[in-house]
This record gives structure tokens, sequence and C-alpha cells, in this order.
């Protein structure tokens, strides 16, 4: 269970960013609001990866694809004129499943480095696939005309309404992730990240419980990147790249692995330091490789591993 | 298409699948033999093209420039297994990703420091800059390539199974505490097969330096297909490296040239011209997928049991 002192920090943090646009608007500093947005949508894809890495052991490094996907199920849609968001939404969360069942099979018929190295290629193959689209603008990329169109009191083009679906779309992520970790699902997952044998010995089907934690990890990511398509108005096959998964499992290393709320905070802190170092000095990465080296070597725990109380099984 | 055209294409397949094996070649040693994940194997490639394109401009000599390179790398290699890699031994593959993912942030950020954002050019030596004709008219120095690759390639396979060095690097591969209890001190070894992956890496670098834009970034999209190779070929496996990356090397660029053609056998031309490029770039990925679905370990797994 969670420690009272967490679930309060929790509580605290959705409460700050429920009312951040309002303080945001209020000294007139609206470029807040789309920024906090979109560290939400890498706080969910963070999330989503942690559900797999965390509690089910499995080192994907190619999670942005999914993250790209998402995004292209709204521009490719957009492109044609569909801009249903609920068409957009069955588009994007059936086709990041389809893909993820693909994925996921392919690569968990292998395990440990070769996972890691299938996942990475495997991303790859669609990061390339989106830059030979040339219909869908090919590397450069292709501008979103028209934001999903979900209810016509709820207008996704106002940056409040875009900024609340975010954060709608991050707590019911977080809750949903919650409740997984800690079902008979979760339980099964978790066993087999600590013991997959044992798991066969005792007659689950690993593969199965796998598999759906991976699919269901991939839909996730997938609707971060739906969010981020909508929020960015415009698709990229960037978002696919293999620096991003780079990224995004740096978050979650960040705010501490297996920990499910770690990587929201993995999240926000990678990207307030990016953006904070990238204002000093063009080449932040060099400095911040050998920090994320030394990070790994030390202080494996994470932000979240900082606050008192474990909430982990089988954590010492 | 014509012949000529496609004894081309071939002869680029298989000088693509020569880098791919001297890249890989390194790479799947310290995968089997470290049991390591290395994702900063393809900066010591970056790195290699660099530093010789820097001999090279200094000296005017490409095979100085070489003959250079190679304690650079090997010393580069050394250093970068006893600060971060030697201390990633014990850990889990997780750390491995991550603690070689800030090694590449490091190194793509270091030669936009020293070299410039622009990346570097590096011209063919005038002596070689004409073309051969084999049949077919061929660049002369892409034809050296092939040959001192195929040479590097003879030469390094016949290291591994034929030398003493390379019999305890293959003991390493399939049983890491046994060469131990042997009495062969696995840290050195590990610290020499680094170092030698960094010297087969740079010596592609070296030679690709001509013929591609040397650039940050350039590592990583050649150890994607290093990867597909290693995947392909069985992790730890010499001879499955050099089978793979031949195959893997004219399966991308001769299947690039002839799809278009056979794609227009079969659809209408414009559905080729759009379907054509996408499954181009796809091709590579989906001969790894349907090798991984008959052959989970690769086609020449080393590991045993």
């Amino acid at each position: 269970m969670l420690s009272r002192l967490k679930l309060g920090v929790l509580i605290v943090s959705f409460l700050i960013l429920a009312f951040l646009p309002i303080v945001a608007e209020a000294i007139g500093e609206e470029f807040y609001i789309s920024l906090v947005a979109r560290m939400m949508i890498f706080a969910i894809a963070a999330m989503s990866l942690d559900l797999i890495l965390g509690y089910g052991g499995m080192i994907s490094f190619g999670h942005a694809m999914f993250f790209g996907l998402g995004c292209y199920a709204v521009g490719i849609l957009a492109f044609y004129e569909i801009t249903n968001g609920w068409v957009q939404l069955a588009v994007c969360v059936f086709g990041t499943a389809l893909i993820g069942l693909f994925v996921g099979y392919i690569s968990l018929r292998t395990s440990g480095i070769y996972f890691i190295m299938v996942t990475f290629a495997l991303a790859q193959m669609f990061y390339f696939l989106g830059i030979s689209l040339e219909t869908y603008g090919g590397d450069d990329g292709l501008p979103i005309d028209t934001r999903s169109e979900f209810f016509s009191f709820f207008d996704l083009s106002e940056e409040l309404n875009m900024y609340y679906l975010i954060l709608g779309t991050l707590t019911v992520c977080t809750i949903f992730g919650w409740k997984c970790v800690n079902s008979r699902f979760g339980m099964v997952l978790r066993g087999s990240h600590a013991n997959l044998p044992r798991m066969e010995a005792i007659g689950f089907p690993t593969l199965k419980y796998r598999l759906s934690a991976f699919v269901i990890s991939g839909v996730m990511c997938g609707l971060a990147g739906f969010l981020l398509g909508n929020l960015t108005e415009f698709l990229t096959p960037e978002y696919m790249h293999w620096f991003r998964s780079g990224e995004i499992m740096v978050m979650v290393i960040v705010g501490g692995m297996g920990t499910l709320f770690g990587p929201l905070y993995g999240a926000f802190a990678y990207l307030i330091f990016e953006e904070v170092m990238a204002g000093f000095t063009e080449y932040w990465q060099f400095y911040f490789g050998p920090i994320l080296i030394v990070l790994v070597l030390f202080a494996k725990q994470g932000l979240w591993g900082l606050l008192p109380g474990k909430e982990r099984l089988g954590d010492e | 298409m014509t012949i000529t055209l496609f004894l081309e294409q071939i002869l680029n397949g298989v000088q693509f699948g020569v880098f791919l094996f001297l890249i890989s070649a390194g790479l799947t040693l310290v995968l089997g033999i470290m049991n390591v994940v290395n994702l900063a194997h393809g900066s010591l490639y970056m790195l290699g093209a660099y530093v010789s394109t820097t001999l090279y401009t200094l000296t005017g000599n490409l095979f100085i420039a070489f003959v250079l390179m190679v304690p650079i790398l090997l010393v580069i290699g050394m250093i970068v297994e006893i600060v971060v890699l030697r201390t990633m031994y014990e850990r889990d593959h997780m750390d491995q990703v991550l603690a070689t993912f800030g090694l590449i942030l490091f190194f793509n950020e270091l030669v936009r420091i020293l070299w410039g954002v622009e990346g570097v050019g590096m011209k063919i030596p005038e002596s070689l800059a004409g073309s051969v004709d084999i049949g077919v008219p061929y660049p002369s120095y892409r034809l050296l390539i092939i040959a001192m690759g195929i040479l590097v390639s003879v030469a390094l396979y016949l290291m591994i199974t034929k030398t003493r060095t390379g019999m305890q690097i293959r003991a390493g591969a399939s049983n890491r505490p046994m060469i131990g209890a042997l009495g062969i001190n696995i840290r050195v070894l590990y610290t020499v097969v680094f170092g030698l992956g960094a010297v087969f890496a740079g010596f592609a670098g070296l030679m690709a330096g001509p013929i591609i834009s040397i650039e940050s970034g350039m590592g990583e999209e050649m150890l994607i297909f290093a990867f597909v190779v290693i995947v392909i070929g069985g992790i730890g496996s010499i001879r499955g490296a050099l089978v793979a990356s031949v195959v893997v090397g004219v399966f991308e660029i001769v299947g690039r040239s002839i799809l278009p053609y056979i794609l227009l056998q079969l659809v209408t031309p414009d559905q080729a011209q759009t379907a054509g490029p996408a499954l181009a770039s796809m091709l590579v990925y989906i001969l790894m997928v349907v090798i991984l679905f008959f052959k989970p370990q690769g086609l020449f797994p080393a590991r045993t049991g």
C-alpha cells in the first residue's frame, strides 16, 4: 500500500496541476500551460513504460514507437479530414493494440539482450516507415490542421480544454495503472519478472500475461502520442526515433523504476532539466550523458524512492 | 534493370555487408562474452571516422592515417571499458542500456564540440578516385573497401578460430565462469576484446569516411543494422555475424534497388511509387522478424543451454 506521505504528495501534485492554468493565466504566463501539458503527456508515456519495465521486467527500447503511432493515428485521419475524435481514438487504440500484439509476440519469443535489440530494431522499422511515407510528409512531418473533435461544448482548439483533457487522461491512466499493478494480473506480471520458470511451473501461461501487459502499455503510450499530436498539431516520425525511447526510459529511471508514480515525476524532472540546461548551453547532452551514468551507478531508487515508505512487494 | 546494374548493386551490397561485419563482429563478442548491452558501439565507429579524417588531413596519407588510428581507437575503447563498462558487468541489462545511452549522448555531443555541428568531409585519395573495369566499371575505392574488408574479416575470423586468444574469447562466449576457473584473467581479456572491437569499428569508420557524410549520430544508424545482424546471426557467434552481415548488406542494397521493379510487375505504377520506398525501408527488419519467428536464438547460436 501507499504510505500516507506518498499519497499526500500525489494528491497535492495533481491539485497543483489542476490549478496551474488558472494561476498561469492570472500572472499572464500562458506559455506554462502548454509546457506543462507536454510534460504530462511524457508522464503518461513514462508511466506506461514502467508497467512493462519496472513491473514486468521487459526492457523495451522501442517504446517511442507507440508514441509515434498514436500521433500518426490523429495525423493521418485528420489528413483525410476525419476529425471525429471518437473515430480517431478508436483507430489509435486498436491500431496500437494490434501493432503491440505483433511486436510483443515477436520480441517476447526472445529474452535478455535479444529482447532489447529486437524492440529497438522494430521501433526503428516504424521510424523508417514513417520517413518513407511521402504522402504524410516523410521526415519533414505534416501539420495537423484540426484537433480531434469530441463534444461540441468541449472545443480542443481552446488551449485550456486541451490541457484538461491531458490532465484527465493522466489521472485516468494513473488510477488504471495503480489498479492494474495491484490486481491479480499485476501480481502475475511481477511474479514473471521475479522468477519466470517458477511462475510457469506453477501453471501460469506467462506469455499471455506478459504479452497483455505489453499491449496495455503500448496502447497507453499510444494515447500519449494521440494527445501529443493534438497538442503540437504536428506529425513527425521524430516521435518514434530511438532517442525518444531512450528519453522515456531515462524518465522512468529518474523517477524510480517499478514505482508507477515515480516516472510521472521523472518525466517532469527530465523535461525541466532539459529546458533549463538547453538555456545555458547548446551541448547540454554532453553534460547529461555522464550525469546519467552517475545516476545509474548511485541513485537507482529514483526521485520517488527518496520519499520514505515502500510500496513495492518484495522490496527489502 | 540491366545485368550490369544488378552486378554493381550486388557489389555495393557486399561492400555494405563488409562494413556491417566489421562493426558487428566486435559488438557480438562484447554482447556474447561479457553479456553486456553496449549501445555505444556505434559511437566508436563514429569516432573512428572523425579521428581518421583529422589524421588524413594532417598527414595526407590514408595508410598513415590508418596506422595512427589503430592505437588511438584501441586506447579509447579500453578507457571506455575500464571507466564505464567494467562497473556494469554485475548489473542488470537495464543499467547497461541507460549507461551506454549516456555514453552515446556524451560522444555525439563531444564530436559536435570538437569538430563542429556541420560534420566533416573526407576526400577519396586521388590514386583511388577512378574506377576499374571488372566486367562493370566500378569505383576503385569501393573495390578497395571490399578487398580490405574481406582481408580484415578473414584475419579476424582466423584469429578467433585458430589462435589461443581467439580460443579464450570463444570459450568466454560459451561459458564465462568456466574460463575464469581455468585461470584466464577475464578482466584483461574483456578489456582487450573491447579495445579490439573498437579498432574494428574504427576501421569501418575510416573506410566509410570518404563515401558517407561524417556527422554526429552516424554511429546509431549503423548500430541498428549491427543489431539486426547480431539478432539474425546469433549473439556471440563470429560465423553468424559474418553470414548475417553479407545477407543483410546484400538484402538492404539489392532489395532497395530491385524492389521497385518487382512491384511494377505486381501493382500499378502509382501504387508502386507509394509502396516501394515504404516497403524497401522495412525489408531487413522483415527479414529479421521472419528469421526470429523460426529461430528465436538466431541462425548460429553460440551459447549452449
